[in-house]
């Protein structure tokens, strides 16, 4: 084996594919070659690096430079000036938006400064389509472990000492889940992997799936020989087509070297991993409906009890975890439970990997220690506010969760604090609002979202979702009156108390959030008729500033409906109840004289 | 047996375990409104999805409210069923399925015995909020010879669904698109005729509001009666006068025959005749071709088909031609005792009577909605002239009665007119499942052994189990009989059947859970099985009561013989009271 000297390590996550890094990889490749140096520096490409804001990443090892918005035309440069005389390419190098100066080691970026990366180990380390690599940083080493030298209980006991908890959103103990399903007589178990990440615009799943896909693999298998299962199904949705990808590779592989199939290391445990795809469904990512839905019937939730431990799979006991749970599990095996649980909260052990979207200067993928502030997260590692706009309220648990504060800024993050707070962990989606969005807005968005997902199968959710969302129509609108609220709230707990699954029990929680945090908003819609943030097209003013304009007439021009009139050199006016509010004037003045409020 | 004890409302009850919550408040007289739930308890037939919402219940401890329907008691249970946090969210769950809903009530075929309206008074709705700005999910409309789909009100109950595939092994019905949109509906939203359907009409027959209703042909036969050039005759399933008086608050079981010919006879019908008489003469033809195809095997012929099986449903006519066509011509070509009524009617009786065919309008009233279809079948009409001209179901004839202002309670009772009116007990028990192969038997045995049948009821062919056997002894010959009701059953011995596994001479299958009393036009047992037990009580009472038990010693059956036809399967009777089937596999076709 040839040693390399160097390595260049480019990001193949969706995102900076997406902006052509794999065509960086190429003109790297090819720019070694014709300096001959293909045999002394390695390009890899690797999983996400988690700066999504500043990609593609290009990252240089042994030195651990940090490349940043790295364009395929740069592949010559970095070979010429980094690679052969070893000078940094400065215009590539990450400027610190305060400091003003440039950061070449990503460890002493505000953005990584305070993350710990657990369940994203190996992302942006390793070639995700090579397993060597994944043997290489300790890959297999922890299911040796618990095949030679451990009980299915002593494996139990190590995840339930963690203090790992379900990393989808519910956030119940693994160890216990795990412990469940092993206790439940059965001929056959299985091992269920949900990788369905249904929430927009979270890719937390997705990036470990492409990036470091034995490490699910190996934690299934783990869990498998835990709790008596040999076989494993991961359920992944279909607009994931690099994940899927990654992972029929990584399956190919890991049977290959033998660490899935039979008789594991000798061992013989017995397991293997089937794939099964979805279809388009949030619905799906539930686990009674996943189940159903790999089972070929229609994705629609059935009443728990009975729990997946109990009955799942064709009538098996099922475990089914998230792919952020499982990703955990090899580590913790091989550092042991003491080392997970000494980082975290007292209730909420380890990391938490989150997508920051949103408002926010520094966009991507962060994995922080649980009990790490919302003002840390956005303020230090995701840059502030963009255009220096202020805070307004951060959106956690995707359609499910509700938003956070001003006032719950300092709060530690974790999964008892979030829901006390009137939210949810969720998936790991944060979207973070600033002074421009309407909350009321905000609410009805996420309705959109759950009614068109909703499976149908129960009459709150079918029906209920349905009528808060045109109640929200309603009142962006200006349409709306205080028995309207009263209404809105009323629905949204008897909702929430009484749908059949969890989507339907907690689609009803942005807009109680949203009623709790920014009360002032709602009554501002419905009884001034006013959009505080102004986003509410319906509720706003247009008119034209006498002082401003110069009488050019060409917002009466650009004006469909003849809204505007005036003489020419004299100051006009906006006839509000003819106005459609299409904003074609506020783009044609030069003067800004049209005024929106 | 293990026990688990639980409070609900304030009340200790002790309960088995896995009782859910609806049962045990049941047991101690608490009842949990309920819309989607449905269980037909003596036919192991229940639907749970737990999806209304509305049976929900609290339980202390948990987080949300739970489905009383589907949660199993557990031990120290505290439960609430009426509290104002529950009824509370009933009455929002019931104002969101109302949101949903047309407003039809005045014109709705469902008007008076819907599910849905009942539980909206009992609920106490006045008021649904908000309509000027809420959406209907709308659908197309869907007719078919004897069932329509009104999919606008559909509130996803899946009892009809479970029905479909669960019951009866068609697979015409299931749930399609998803969130508010989401109805029950054939594959690729079809109409029914395009998909597997059989018209059985089970789905109507449970579904809680007017989303699933029969054809009514009422109007026609109206026009009919009202038309002076019209010769109108009826004919009666033995079904339904088992059931009838149900419509008029009469206790379920109550036979109402007498009053039911005098009512038909008020209405205006000219003729007031039984299809039971056709019954007997379907046990004349079909138990003449039981015995030549035995008497043939017996002599060693290979090429004969055994078992017979029944063809007197037109369901589970449908079902054979869809699903196993490859074995059209192992069923009796016997048409059904509704057609054999027809075919006689428009000749033998019009000529009696000396009227033209083209002037006699043949009405049948049957629990079944199936019969609509049959009676539009091409084969069974001669130059475009069906023998049946309608057929209305026991639903619609209650109605007709009540629109007539008939004091149906206090009839007197009176008796069928003749020919076609005098009928014996084999034939009248007909309507139960194991009825039509017990009335074979009993003159299938005197034809066969030549020998007096002393006892003429079968217990062992009677009985609500889905599939049964028995033996019966032809004097040193063992005729192994098989017995199906709902379709899922006829297909187990079906697939014995092409796999050459069978055993059985002759099979009688019903496409409805009961037979004939359980059919699909019959009054809405909204899940309660007892009434259907009642019924087919009932109909073996009839036969007790009759003086003659036996079809072939009925005296009008022996005269049209005589008089017209000849002998069984004769060439005149192969001519008018036999047909053959049809392959009718459904193919789908999706163009891309």
């Amino acid at each position: 084996m040839s040693k390399y000297k160097m390595h260049l390590l480019v990001c193949g996550g969706t995102g900076c594919r997406a902006s052509e890094s794999d065509l960086i990889v190429e003109n790297l490749k090819k720019e070694l070659e014709e300096k001959g140096l293909q045999n002394e520096v390695q390009v890899i490409m690797t999983g996400c690096f988690g700066f999504c804001e500043k990609g593609p990443i290009v990252k240089v090892m042994p030195d651990n430079t940090f490349y940043t918005q790295v364009k395929p035309e740069d592949a010559p440069i970095i070979v010429a000036e980094h690679v052969i005389k070893g000078r940094k390419v400065a215009r590539l190098l990450y400027t610190d938006p305060t400091k003003k100066e440039h950061v070449s080691d990503s460890k002493h970026m505000g953005f990584y400064r305070k993350q710990i990366r657990i369940a994203l180990r190996n992302c942006g380390f390793i070639n995700p389509e090579n397993i060597d690599e994944y043997i290489a940083r300790d890959g297999y080493m922890a299911l040796g472990k618990a095949l030679q030298e451990m009980t299915p209980e002593q494996v139990i006991d190590v995840i339930k000492k963690s203090g790992l908890r379900g990393r989808g959103g519910a956030g119940f103990p693994t160890g216990l889940k795990w412990e469940i399903a092993s206790k439940n007589k059965a001929d056959q178990k299985y091992v269920v992997c949900n990788a369905d990440e249904g929430d927009p615009g979270a890719f937390m799943d997705r990036s470990v799936l492409e990036g470091d896909p034995h490490s699910v693999l190996e934690a299934m298998a783990i869990c498998g020989y835990s709790i008596g299962a040999t076989k494993g199904l991961i359920y992944i949705r279909a607009e994931y087509p690099l994940a899927i990808k990654r992972l029929q590779v990584a399956l190919k592989q890991a049977r290959e070297y033998g660490v899935l199939g039979k008789d594991i290391f000798g061992s013989g445990f017995d397991f293997d991993i089937e794939m099964r795809y979805g279809a388009g469904a949030f619905v799906c990512g539930e686990e009674t409906a996943l189940i159903h839905s790999m089972e070929g019937q229609r994705g629609e939730p059935t009443n728990k009890p009975p729990f997946p431990a109990e009955s799942g799979f064709l009538g098996k006991p099922s475990n089914v975890n998230n792919v952020e749970t499982f990703a955990n599990v090899p580590v913790i095996m091989l550092k042991g439970p003491e080392w997970f649980s000494s980082i975290g909260t007292e209730k909420s052990k380890g990391t938490k990997v989150f997508a920051l979207a949103g408002k926010i200067n520094n966009v991507g993928l962060i994995e922080v220690p649980m009990g790490t502030t919302l003002r840390e997260v956005i303020f230090e590692i995701g840059g502030g506010i963009k255009n220096g706009k202020k805070f307004k309220a951060v959106q956690t648990g995707g359609p499910s969760g509700g938003c956070l504060t001003e006032k719950h800024l300092d709060l530690p993050i974790d999964y008892d604090n979030l829901i006390a707070a009137g939210s949810m962990m969720g998936s790991g989606g944060m979207i973070v609002m600033d002074e421009d969005d309407c909350m009321v807005s905000i609410a009805k968005f996420f309705l959109e979202f759950t009614v068109e997902e909703s499976c149908g199968k129960c009459s709150p959710c079918r029906i209920g979702n349905k009528r808060l969302h045109e109640l929200l129509n309603h009142i962006t609108k200006g349409h709306g009156t205080m028995a309207d609220l009263e209404r809105l709230k009323n629905m949204s707990l008897v909702i929430k108390d009484t749908a059949l699954c969890g989507l339907g029990q907690t689609s009803p929680n942005p807009v109680l959030s949203t009623m709790n945090n920014f009360w002032d908003e709602y009554i501002a819609h419905v009884v001034d008729k006013r959009c505080p943030a102004g986003q509410c097209r319906d509720l706003m003013q247009y008119s034209i500033n006498a002082e401003k304009c110069v009488g050019c007439t060409a917002c009466a021009r650009a004006c469909p409906v003849g809204a505007i009139t005036g003489e020419r050199k004299e100051p006009h006016s906006i006839n509000t109840a003819i106005c459609i509010k299409c904003g074609a004037c506020f783009e044609k003045c030069k003067f800004n004289a049209v005024v929106i409020s | 047996m293990e026990t688990v004890k639980l409070t609900i409302d304030n009340k200790q009850i002790e309960v088995q375990k896995g009782t859910t919550i609806l049962k045990a408040a049941r047991e101690m007289g608490i009842d949990i409104p309920t819309l989607c739930y449905m269980e037909l308890h003596d036919m192991n037939i229940e639907n749970k999805p737990g999806g209304c919402r509305i049976c929900v219940v609290e339980v202390q401890g948990r987080r949300n409210l739970v489905p009383a329907c589907i949660t199993k008691c557990d031990e120290g249970m505290v439960v609430r069923t009426h509290n104002p946090r529950v009824l509370n969210a009933r009455r929002i769950v019931m104002e969101f399925i109302l949101s949903d809903h047309p407003k039809d009530c005045l014109t709705c075929a469902k008007s008076g015995q819907c599910d849905l309206q009942n539980m909206a008074i009992r609920l106490g709705i006045r008021d649904i909020p908000n309509q000027d700005i809420s959406e209907m999910s709308t659908y197309r409309l869907d007719t078919s010879p004897s069932i329509i789909r009104d999919l606008d009100k559909c509130i996803m109950c899946r009892r009809c669904e479970m029905m479909c595939n669960e019951v009866q092994t068609v697979g015409a019905l299931s749930a399609f698109k998803r969130g508010f949109m989401a109805a029950v509906a054939p594959a690729f939203e079809q109409n029914l005729e395009q998909s597997p359907c059989t018209y059985c009409g089970q789905c109507v027959a449970v579904c809680p509001t007017g989303a699933l209703t029969e054809v009514d042909n009422t109007p026609q036969v109206l026009r009919a009666l009202a038309d002076p050039s019209k010769t109108v005759v009826v004919q009666t399933a033995p079904a339904v006068r088992a059931a009838l008086g149900e419509e008029f608050g009469m206790e379920p079981g109550t036979l109402v025959t007498g009053k039911m010919v005098a009512s038909l006879r008020a209405l205006g019908f000219d003729y007031v005749f039984d299809t039971d008489f056709a019954a007997d003469l379907t046990i004349m033809e079909e138990g003449t071709e039981l015995l030549g195809r035995v008497s043939k095997f017996l002599k060693g012929d290979k090429d004969v088909k055994l078992p017979i099986l029944t063809s007197c449903c037109p369901g589970w006519v449908n079902f054979f031609e869809h699903n196993f066509p490859e074995l059209k011509d192992v069923p009796s070509t016997a048409k059904s005792p509704q057609q054999m009524f027809g075919a006689i009617a428009k000749t033998y009786f019009a000529d009696k009577i000396n009227i033209k065919r083209e002037d006699m309008v043949v009405v049948s009233i049957m629990p079944c909605l199936a019969k609509k279809y049959e009676s539009q079948r091409e084969e069974f009409s001669v130059n475009g002239n069906p023998d049946v001209d309608f057929s209305i179901s026991t639903r619609e004839l209650a109605a007709f009665i009540k629109q007539a202002n008939i004091d149906f309670n206090n009839l007197p009772d009176e008796e069928f007119d003749r020919p076609l009116g005098e009928s014996t007990g084999a034939a009248v028990i007909f309507g139960n499942t194991g009825g039509v192969i017990e009335a074979a038997v009993r003159t299938a045995y005197e034809l066969y052994t030549g020998k007096k049948l002393e006892k003429v009821e079968y217990a062992q062919l009677r009985g609500m189990e889905g599939v049964r056997s028995a033996t019966i002894d032809f004097n040193g010959l063992p005729l192994n009989i098989g017995i199906a009701h709902g379709l899922s059953n006829a297909r187990k011995l079906l697939d014995d059947v092409k796999a050459g596994k069978s055993n059985f001479h002759a099979i009688e299958v019903m496409a409805c859970p009961g037979g004939c009393i359980g059919g699909g036009g019959q009054p809405l047992h909204h899940g309660d099985s007892s009434i259907l037990k009642a019924r087919a009580k009932a109909i073996y009472q009839e036969d007790a009561n009759k003086p003659i038990r036996k079809s072939h010693e009925n005296p009008y059956i022996k005269q049209l013989y005589e008089e017209f036809l000849g002998e069984p399967n004769s060439e005149k009777a192969h001519h008018l009271l036999h047909t053959h089937y049809f392959d009718k596999k459904k193919k789908i076709i999706v163009k891309p």
